[in-house]
């Protein structure tokens, strides 16, 4: 029994002797491969096909689109890889440099760094990444890749914009000027009243019995706003106005620029009406261009001066309910006109009159009444009437899946 | 002529800038570049006559003892210590760096005074808040209901108070509907309006049918 015993251990080993041998195998580094049990395995990517490249549409040159199809490994349930990455090269033979990365799931790369009349050649690789214990992150590189060439070059005409968007310019544009020949050849055109401007002569003639004075306020952006253009042009209806009622008028401005306009539009209104005696040109005065100074400056007047009305005509931001709400607490009637939609909110919320967005733009000629102008106002409501004949036939086509016309407008 | 060419110099450039965005091809599509870079250099010159008018009219104040002169001293104080320091003693062209004096006046005079401005639109907000969502008519009402589903959903104690309804009936939900669907309905047919309104003024600048910005009629 003895001897079958040792005999047994001898071919199976002690257990305890045999756990011992294999901890001691496992924990001697130099005889024990272990780089074998860590590396994972690398995979290549699939081949990129189906590349081309060819100049960018539509821009100045200097600019190539490349595009590809994706990796068949770039699917869902597959996603070996990491990036494209697009070399570029002046030979089919290389040299090749990087012009660009993609990431997974990307197939096309605008290369913005080529001059135009070159041919270039392009070659797509994909590669993907593992992340070794060390934190490296290993790049397998496809081992073949296709190539094709481009030349990049200008257009003279942007032809998405071209097809897109100037029918509908031309069309918006030429129904104004239509209205605009129509009144004045004398034809009678209706216009909806607007009750700020309505107003505007009670709110002069206000201030005029009150013997305070009327501030006006053209915004605080520059000449190149189309709204603060708007709003000295209504500058010179209101300041004629002013010069009929004998009404003091004050235009604190925010640009150097506009006090040098609005300065030059409210002295020709004063001479216009025979009354050059009573302008005095620092009526219109420049406080500061910074925007909360230009509040603060602006409420203190209002405290200290009590105007009877206040005009708000141009492009607002966050001081528009700063002033709105000092106005209002000193008993001012106000009339506001912006066309920032985030401020129209808190005109109408603190003023007495506000005109909403194209009501801005309007204003001019409604003050002014001349047919010219009105037949503008027209115009611009064919173009409504289109826009909404095309908004209707875009959501009805859209909601019954048959075409999405919204790409038809990009550009 | 005082008035033709001005009225010439904002057709010819009117054209230009529309001519410029259906061309993409050089030199034509750097035009609207340049004349932007022309016009932010007329800009940086023409605050000198801004300038110059508020310490004009400053100093009249001040010399004549006007009604509330003090506000126009410290308006010329302020501004010459500004330049002063600016210049002289806030080493040259780097007067922006961290650690300057100018950039010690800007941190501990003007960003507060400037935050403080912008921080009374809390106030104002509630008080126009107050005299604005009143239900004195049917829109005023919408506008009532439409305030009071939008402020409780989006403060977390609106989700708490309408967690017994359906998910879509809850207070966020009608918060966001509200703001995605018809206000952003309404703030489209807005911009569309405007969008033409820009459009029909610029018409007539460029062909000179409104010239009241040049002192014309």
């Amino acid at each position: 029994m003895v001897f079958l015993a040792v005999l047994m251990l001898s071919v199976t080993g002690h257990p305890a002797l045999a756990q011992e041998q294999q901890a001691a195998r496992l924990t001697d580094t130099a005889q024990v491969d272990t780089t074998a049990l860590l590396e994972p395995e690398l995979v290549a990517p699939a081949t990129v096909g189906g590349i081309s490249a060819e100049d960018t549409p539509d821009d100045a040159g200097k600019s190539i689109t490349v595009s590809w199809e994706l990796s068949v490994d770039d699917t869902t349930g597959k996603e070996n890889v990491a990036q494209y990455i697009v070399l570029r090269g002046t030979s089919s033979d290389g040299p090749f440099d990087t012009a660009g990365t993609a990431t997974a799931g990307t197939n096309t790369l605008t290369d913005g760094q080529v001059e135009n009349g070159i041919d270039y050649f392009y070659k797509v690789i994909a590669v993907s990444s593992t992340l070794l214990p060390s934190g490296e992150e290993l790049s397998a590189s496809l081992p073949q890749d296709l190539y094709d060439a481009a030349r990049a070059s200008g257009q003279w005409y942007h032809e998405a914009r071209t097809t897109r968007i100037l029918p509908w310019v031309l069309v918006i544009g030429l129904s104004i000027l239509w209205f605009i020949k129509a009144a004045k050849k004398g034809r009678e055109l209706y216009v909806r009243p607007i009750a700020g401007l309505a107003e505007v002569e009670h709110a002069i003639g206000r201030a005029t019995e009150m013997g305070r004075k009327i501030v006006y306020v053209p915004g605080i952006q520059d000449m190149d706003n189309v709204q603060t253009l708007a709003g000295v042009t209504i500058l010179g209806r209101i300041a004629k106005l002013a010069a009929e009622y004998d009404a003091q008028l004050d235009v604190p401005v925010s640009r150097s620029l506009v006090m040098v306009t609005a300065r030059e539009v409210v002295k020709e209104a004063y001479l216009s009406v025979g009354r050059p005696d009573a302008f005095n040109e620092d009526m219109v005065h420049y406080i500061t261009d910074d925007q909360f100074g230009y509040a603060a400056a602006l409420d203190g007047l209002f405290v200290r001066e009590k105007p009877a009305t206040i005009f708000y005509m141009g492009a607002f931001y966050a001081e528009s309910l700063i002033l709105a709400e000092t106005g209002n607490t000193i008993g001012a009637i106000q009339i506001a006109g912006t066309a920032m939609p985030a401020q129209l909110p808190f005109f109408v919320a603190a003023c007495d009159y506000t005109l909403i967005g194209e009501e801005l733009f309007a204003a001019s000629a409604y003050l002014s009444k001349e047919a010219k102008l009105l037949g503008s106002l027209k115009g611009q409501d064919v173009a409504k009437v289109l826009i909404l004949i095309a908004a209707i036939i875009g959501v009805l086509m859209a909601t019954l899946g048959f075409v999405n016309i919204s790409g038809w407008f990009r550009v | 002529m005082k008035r033709q060419v001005p009225l010439a110099i904002t057709a010819v450039v009117g054209i230009v800038y529309i001519f410029q965005y259906f061309v993409p091809h050089e030199p034509v599509s750097k035009f609207s570049d340049w004349f932007s870079d022309w016009f932010a250099i007329i800009q940086a010159f023409a605050i000198w006559l801004g300038a110059l008018n508020l310490m004009k009219l400053s100093a009249i104040k001040v010399a004549r003892r006007k009604r509330d002169w003090i506000y126009s001293l410290v308006t010329i104080i302020s501004f010459a210590i500004i330049v002063i320091v600016g210049l002289f003693f806030s080493g040259g062209t780097d007067f922006q760096v961290r650690g300057t004096r100018f950039m010690y006046i800007y941190d501990n005079v003007y960003d507060p005074l400037s935050s403080t401005m912008f921080a009374i639109l809390a106030f104002f907000v509630a008080s126009a808040s107050y005299r604005a969502f009143r239900a004195r008519n049917k829109e005023a009402t919408m506008l009532l209901l439409a305030a009071f589903f939008v402020m409780l959903g989006r403060v977390p104690v609106g989700d708490m108070i309408s967690a017994f309804m359906p998910e879509g009936l809850r207070f966020s939900n009608v918060a966001d509907w509200v703001m995605n669907i018809p206000n952003m309905a309404g703030q489209r047919a807005i911009m569309i309006g405007i969008a033409l309104g820009i459009m029909s003024t610029s018409l007539r600048i460029i062909l000179g049918i409104e010239r009241t910005f040049v002192g014309g009629d």
